[in-house]
């Protein structure tokens, strides 16, 4: 076997979710960028490093601190016929602009009987482990998936991160674009390497609402998403060495949710563990254990489980925080209480 | 109104511990994070916003204001706690994370709250208004005695929470003052690019209340329309809006290389040092003389110094902790 290692192209998500909207904007002159800090800085994040330099900023807006009023406008601009990609630094500052997300962006399509689409990509950072405490750490992933009108899509490695935006992009829907700070491969927030791999240098889109099975097994099905999803690969890994076998599932969407992908990967390993970086109760978790309860109880060998953040506001104190989130010793002793 | 010599060198010591602390808080949290800066790593974690610079926008509003009086900060918020006479302690115990900081290692420096001085912050932009107006209306229902100061920056103006708050303090004609620290940049987006006014107080006029615009960073200068401000607000005359020009010395955060600043700008931040120009005025104009400005000198240092001790020795909380005090 050769390795060519010409053709392999790693990258950071930050720079597959800038090298997707590029790619876009040479192709659409409808599309255009909107948020704080996205111009000549890059991006908070790096996601629209170069997009500024090569667009200028007529199609490259910095913003002013006015997340009402710019998501609002993108929802006005895509309704005019315009594909706005807003960003709101941090998932968290959602509170100060969430009307214009859940009664505008997300409503307008049915409020208008599907006369209008709101073709709107909205990214947003999230997640914790960096003690920024409780206003700049959370995911809220169930905050904006349990509002219906929007699509919602998280990657956890960069080929998906390209992939979903350019399907985001193209899409004539509202969607909330999820990336996970800790993933995002920014020095300065560390970085996950298993986050970093091979993206096509062409465009090519990954289906939104399609989980994908990133490991093969038999024994348990441990689904995830984001930062969720390599702390489960490493959990198997360990897993793994005590001769267990478990099936890693990345959801990849929350909405539309993949639930057959992971009712088929349940009915063949029989148990399921959730791992969610967002607060546990009313969450992900719940939602997957419970869409797979609702398929089938009996294909299930012991009770679910679920390792997702406690019920309390992110600490900033590294070792209450650390104690708080998910890890993959946690997974794997979730799988140990399964099978005792 | 002019500060008595008393009230100067309160001015110029409360910058000086602000000062102080922060450049010892600066060199320790580049702790573990050199030479790859990782914002995990170190003593501190986290984001790091340095006030330093901003030190005259805090003595010359909170030399006016007492104990019961209410302060609402931002994400930047450590001169406006030193002046308003938070903890010193503890505050810098909760900077570092430990259980004997102010809220046992929850907040951290974007969250510093001592309610024995009326003290909070808010990591989110906009955020203090609403809650100044809030105190300033709860002290009008009781008839009790103080104001409200809410701190903002200029980039803050432009969120609907700033209309929304000095609108409904000038319709309720509350105790509040609004203080807008304008350091010229929203982390990498200037003042001209994101506020559609050169300066704010004229947006005082759309809520018919006074508004005043306070240039040169200068601790005197802030002293005398504060001083104003707020003892209009005691006579309970209302609401006003001061917006104090005043230098962002560092970066909006602390591993921002500010490739977006002009070089000009960057140059010109020492030879601006509020601290410096305080020096020579009091001792041009106050005869402050050298022994009497060491002594000055020594005694912030060591507070700053007494502080940082405390946070390094005090443990850090477990980490089963971070269940406690979600409720009362």
């Amino acid at each position: 076997m050769t390795t060519v290692t010409s053709n392999v192209r790693k990258q950071t998500i930050a720079r597959a979710m800038a090298e997707a909207i590029a790619q876009e904007m040479r192709a659409d002159p409808r599309v255009f960028v909107m948020g704080e800090d996205i111009g000549q800085l890059g991006g908070v994040f790096g996601n629209t490093r170069g997009l500024f330099e090569e667009f200028g900023p007529e199609r490259v807006r910095d913003t002013p601190i006015s997340e009402t009023a710019f998501i609002g406008a993108a929802v006005g601009a895509a309704t005019d016929g315009m594909r706005p990609v807003v960003e709101l630094m941090f998932v968290d500052f959602f509170g100060v602009c969430m009307d214009a997300i859940y009664n505008l962006m997300a409503k307008n399509t049915y409020f208008s009987g599907g006369k209008l689409s709101i073709p709107v990509v909205l990214m947003t950072a999230t997640g914790g482990g960096y003690s920024d405490a409780g206003q700049h750490s959370q995911c809220l992933h169930a905050t904006f998936a349990h509002l219906p009108g929007m699509k919602v899509v998280a990657p956890s490695n960069a080929y998906d991160a390209k992939g979903l935006m350019i399907s985001a992009i193209r899409d004539d829907n509202p969607v909330i674009y999820l990336f996970h700070k800790a993933l995002q491969g920014m020095g300065w927030l560390g970085t996950e390497p298993a986050s970093i791999v091979h993206v096509p240098e062409e465009a090519y889109t990954v289906p939104i609402g399609k989980a994908a099975t990133v490991r093969e097994g038999r024994d348990v099905t441990i689904v995830g998403i984001t930062s969720g999803v390599h702390h489960a690969l490493k959990a198997a890994e360990q897993l793994d060495q005590k001769g267990v076998s478990a099936e890693v599932i990345d959801l990849r969407s929350l909405v539309p949710l993949d639930r057959e992908h992971v009712i088929n990967s349940v009915r063949k390993t029989g148990r399921l563990i959730v791992v969610d970086e967002d607060y546990q109760s009313y969450g992900v978790t719940g939602e997957i254990i419970a869409s797979v309860v609702e398929a089938d109880i009996s294909m299930l060998k012991s009770p679910p489980k679920r390792v997702a953040y406690p019920d309390i506001p992110i600490p900033f104190s590294r070792p209450m925080e650390q104690w708080a989130l998910p890890n993959p010793a946690k997974i794997v002793a979730a799988y140990e209480s399964m099978v005792k | 109104m002019t500060p008595t010599r008393e009230q100067k060198i309160w001015m110029y010591e409360h910058m000086l511990v602000s000062r102080y602390l922060e450049e010892m808080i600066e060199e320790i949290y580049m702790e573990g994070k050199t030479p790859a800066f990782n914002m995990a790593a170190g003593p501190i974690p986290g984001e790091m916003h340095l006030s330093k610079g901003q030190e005259p926008c805090a003595v010359g509003v909170c030399v006016h204001l007492k104990p019961f009086d209410v302060v609402t900060a931002t994400h930047r918020p450590h001169h406006i706690a030193v002046a308003k006479g938070v903890d010193l302690n503890k505050m810098t115990a909760e900077i570092f994370g430990k259980a004997t900081g102010l809220s046992g290692g929850r907040g951290g420096h974007m969250h510093i709250f001592d309610p024995d001085v009326n003290f909070s912050c808010s990591g989110i932009i906009g955020q203090s208004v609403g809650p100044a107006v809030g105190a300033a209306l709860s002290r009008k229902l009781q008839k009790k005695e103080g104001v409200a100061v809410a701190f903002l920056g200029e980039g803050a103006v432009n969120q609907g929470a700033f209309h929304e708050g000095l609108n409904l303090a000038a319709v309720w004609k509350l105790p509040v003052i609004f203080v807008i620290e304008d350091n010229g940049w929203g982390i990498s987006v200037p003042k001209t690019a994101s506020t559609a006014v050169e300066h704010n107080d004229i947006r005082a006029q759309a809520y018919g209340i006074p508004g005043h615009y306070v240039p040169g960073n200068n601790p005197l200068e802030i002293f005398r329309v504060a001083g104003e401000a707020i003892a209009r607000a005691r006579r309970g005359e209302g609401p006003s809006l001061i917006e104090i020009e005043t230098l962002r010395m560092a970066g909006h955060f602390m591993g921002d290389a500010e490739q977006y600043r002009p070089k000009e700008e960057l140059a010109m931040l020492k030879a601006r040092d509020p601290i410096v120009a305080m020096r020579t005025y009091l001792m041009t104009v106050d005869k402050m003389s050298e022994a009497e400005d060491q002594e000055i000198v020594t005694r912030a240092r060591k507070r700053a110094e007494a502080a940082i001790a405390f946070a390094k020795e005090s443990p850090y909380p477990r980490g089963e902790e971070a269940l406690e005090k979600v409720f009362v």
